[in-house]
């Protein structure tokens, strides 16, 4: 916090001054330990409410979208673990990759992966989406997904079973208790 | 007012794969459409000229997930062509059958994600429980749920055992009394048939000017079936014949794939009461002769083809797929144009999108 400008606030434009103004209420927050406080306090119910109700991005992209639909069915019934597929990005907040990632996807799954919201995560499922798999020594297969994103669980698999793909989301689960995010999510 | 372009895809409900229709719109009427496909390109026929022949054969099955099982068999039908093996009489049966064991899980796939878009996910969730059952068998027959990886060249991996005929003929009785059901879902449901009739005429010829085959081309009623016309295995010992419907628009498409789900159970029974003793494999040379071998089949989509060039070498040559969605994706603008925004998604879901297979 530069407290120095404080004295200057009046003759700020309005754009520095609502920077400024941000800068100082979180500085305050995180000086004082309001911040931790109410972090600590409800991180909790956050990430309760984030791991039981994880919506993927409804994106077949090969082979592993057809046990992802298979997993969404009668006998496997992801929805059980809280796994609703929706259709737009905005409304998700898990990017579930299955399938190889070519040149010509890339910018676009960049980009859909951009357009969900904060908090989210990315399950690279399959070996395509893992590590090129059978198409390793392909001139136009991305070798992994995690070339381009951050990835937070890996489901082997040529084509993953859906009980395997259950099983990541109940690892994903796991992985967001653990993170404990709060109310503040960006520290 | 002003005409647009929308682009539906690459990450649309619509796709059912990975690709993108462009449809220019005056309003809610689409004036013109491109499809624009490659996004999973992967170089599947240069790849394979660097892999022995028996390992295309898993390659080949990744090349469609929805119908993997009757790639594979057509690639070892072209080796076969290639290397002049001949198959055992039990293998060619056996073949068959897990060929129409394919077509209906392809089929049920289908109904499954068609359902949705017309705004019934009871269907989805009943076709996907009876494809649930079609998995187990191949499970039981192969060991794996999608990618079998079970032809061989020059035959089948492992001969079937009897539970698996017993389950097989169970699984069929239970699934004939199953499709009643959809069709009381869909075929009496006016909301389903309002949407479907009508739309979307596909004259016959047109269809063969695009080079439209297998069922979509069957619903324009022409009688065209590559198990008919050039019979390969053992179809023409079997009593089945191709099921065509006059109509030309979305329904005669969705009887025609319905009608074959219940055709295949017939050919199943009657290839299992057919089906001889025997050996199911015989050994294939290591190296091809020089020359061409090509084999022709009836894909759940239509007619797909693979031509080898083999150079005496342990790697084919050449390999080319001719894969039936790629050309009836040509006939999407004649389908889609002068039709309204809503409809598209049923007139694409009816021509059964899988993009592996088309952008290889």
């Amino acid at each position: 916090m530069d407290l120095s400008l404080f004295p200057n606030a009046i003759a700020m434009t309005i754009d520095e001054f609502k920077a400024w103004s941000h800068e100082v209420v979180d500085e305050l927050g995180r000086s004082s330990g309001i911040k931790r406080l109410v972090d600590k306090a409800t991180a909790p119910i956050w990430s309760w409410a984030q791991r039981n109700s994880l919506h993927p991005l409804h994106f077949g992209i090969a082979c592993c979208a057809l046990e992802m639909a298979a997993a969404s069915a009668p006998r496997f019934d992801a929805e059980r673990v809280g796994v609703v597929y929706r259709s737009s990005p905005r409304q998700t907040d898990v990017l579930l990759v299955n399938g190889w990632v070519t040149k010509k996807l890339r910018p676009a799954l960049r980009r859909l992966y951009e357009e969900i919201p904060d908090p989210k995560w990315v399950v690279a499922m399959g070996e395509c989406a893992i590590s090129g798999g059978p198409w390793y020594d392909s001139y136009n297969v991305v070798q992994g997904v995690d070339t381009f994103i951050p990835v937070d669980i890996y489901i082997p698999g040529c084509p993953s079973r859906p009980e395997a793909m259950i099983d990541g989301f109940l690892k994903l689960q796991e992985k967001i208790k653990v993170e404990q995010q709060g109310t503040f999510l960006d520290d | 007012m002003a005409k647009m372009w929308i682009n539906m895809g690459p990450q649309h409900p619509m796709t059912h794969g990975l690709w993108n229709l462009r449809i220019e719109v005056d309003g809610e009427t689409v004036t013109n459409s491109e499809p624009v496909i490659g996004y999973l390109h992967r170089g599947w026929e240069k790849m394979v000229e660097d892999r022995t022949y028996p390992q295309i054969i898993p390659m080949a099955d990744r090349l469609c997930y929805g119908s993997s099982y009757t790639w594979s068999h057509v690639y070892c039908l072209a080796v076969e062509d290639l290397m002049e093996l001949e198959v055992p009489e039990r293998a060619k049966y056996i073949r068959v059958i897990a060929d129409e064991l394919q077509r209906i899980a392809s089929h049920l796939m289908w109904l499954a994600a068609i359902g949705p878009d017309l705004g019934n996910l009871t269907i989805f969730l009943y076709a996907m429980r009876e494809r649930e059952l079609f998995m187990d068998l191949f499970q039981s027959l192969c060991g794996a749920r999608m990618t079998y990886n079970y032809t061989r060249i020059g035959g089948v991996r492992n001969d079937t055992t009897p539970e698996w005929e017993r389950d097989l003929v169970r699984t069929l009785d239970f699934f004939e009394k199953r499709m009643v059901e959809y069709e009381d879902l869909v075929d009496r449901n006016v909301v389903f048939r309002m949407r479907m009739e009508g739309l979307a005429p596909l004259s016959a010829a047109d269809a063969i000017n695009l080079g439209v085959t297998g069922p979509s081309l069957r619903g324009s009623g022409v009688d065209f079936d590559v198990r008919q016309d050039d019979p390969y295995e053992v179809y023409e010992n079997l009593d089945w014949h191709p099921c065509v419907q006059p109509d030309c628009d979305v329904y005669a498409r969705y009887r025609v794939r319905m009608d074959e789900m219940r055709m295949s159970v017939q050919i199943i029974r009657d290839a299992l009461k057919k089906m001889p003793k025997g050996p199911v494999r015989v050994k294939p040379p290591r190296y091809a002769p020089e020359g061409t071998g090509m084999a022709r089949m009836e894909d759940p989509r239509g007619e797909s083809l693979m031509y080898v060039i083999g150079d005496g070498t342990e790697k084919p040559f050449r390999l080319k797929v001719r894969s039936p969605f790629f050309v009836t994706l040509s006939a999407a603008p004649v389908m889609v144009n002068g039709c309204k925004v809503a409809d598209v998604p049923s007139i694409m879901g009816m021509i059964d999108v899988c993009m592996g297979e088309t952008d290889r």
